[in-house]
């Protein structure tokens, strides 16, 4: 279930997070928002719930698709304590870092 | 309990190859489209990346965004964008294979299921290119 609700949320929201952030405001193809603007967008309540979101369903995502990528991929799955450990951990350790940053928000 | 990885029932096993995946264009686009995961984590990390400088001051920030500029950021992220893309489209064409809707008892259609996937993804990126350009 949080593999799907990962793959929703990654497939509707970063694209756009992507190309705005990672291409058009770097190469200029657009106006950077100012820090001011994403500073206050940032200390609404409803963005630390967006932002949380963002981070932690593609997390998971990730960690099932990933995990059974290097099982059926590599055919590695006799490794499967370690990929495990290293999928869902990592999941879970930055849904940890992003509940952290976005709760104490200045 | 038997560990169901350690356990070989006695019947034949031909060993798999690790690149068996490179052997067809189908099972290359399988894995391509399995990877793309690995830069959905990516984004994750820039985005908590650009929070903890958002957090730490204007100077940080600045500090992040020139970072972002280099042309291996740029390049990374470039092919993360096709990935994130390639991920949305391979997603939103398979939900009428996960979901089977019947109308009337005739079944709908692919694209019936999938364009309004296709819809809301363009609504809610203007919307948030709209918050995010506003200021």
């Amino acid at each position: 279930m949080l593999f799907s609700a990962g793959g929703v949320v990654s497939a509707m929201l970063m694209p756009i997070h992507v190309l705005l952030f990672g291409l058009a405001f770097p190469l200029g193809w657009l106006d950077t928002p100012s820090y001011e603007h994403l500073l206050a967008l940032v200390r609404h309540p409803l963005t630390r719930v967006y932002l949380f979101i963002l981070c932690s369903l593609p997390l998971f995502h990730w960690a099932h698709r990933f995990r059974f990528t290097l099982y059926d991929g590599l055919q590695i799955k006799h490794l499967n304590e370690l990929i495990n450990t290293f999928c869902y951990g990592g999941a879970t350790l930055g849904t940890a870092v992003a509940a952290y940053l976005l709760w104490r928000i200045p | 309990m038997i560990n169901p990885t350690e356990y070989l029932p006695r019947s034949y096993h031909t060993r798999v190859s690790t690149y068996w995946w490179l052997a067809r264009w189908a099972y290359l686009k399988f894995i391509l489209r399995e990877a793309s995961s690995v830069f959905v984590a990516w984004i994750v990390v820039v985005t908590l990346l650009q929070t903890r400088a958002l957090r730490r001051g204007p100077a940080d920030y600045a500090e992040l965004q020139n970072w972002l500029r280099s042309p291996f950021l740029l390049a990374l992220n470039a092919v993360s964008l096709f990935f994130v893309i390639f991920h949305a489209v391979t997603w939103f064409n398979l939900t009428p294979k996960a979901m089977v809707i019947r109308l009337g008892g005739k079944r709908l259609s692919s694209l019936a299921i999938a364009a309004p996937n296709y819809v809301a993804w363009v609504v809610i990126s203007a919307a948030i290119a709209w918050i995010l350009l506003r200021g």
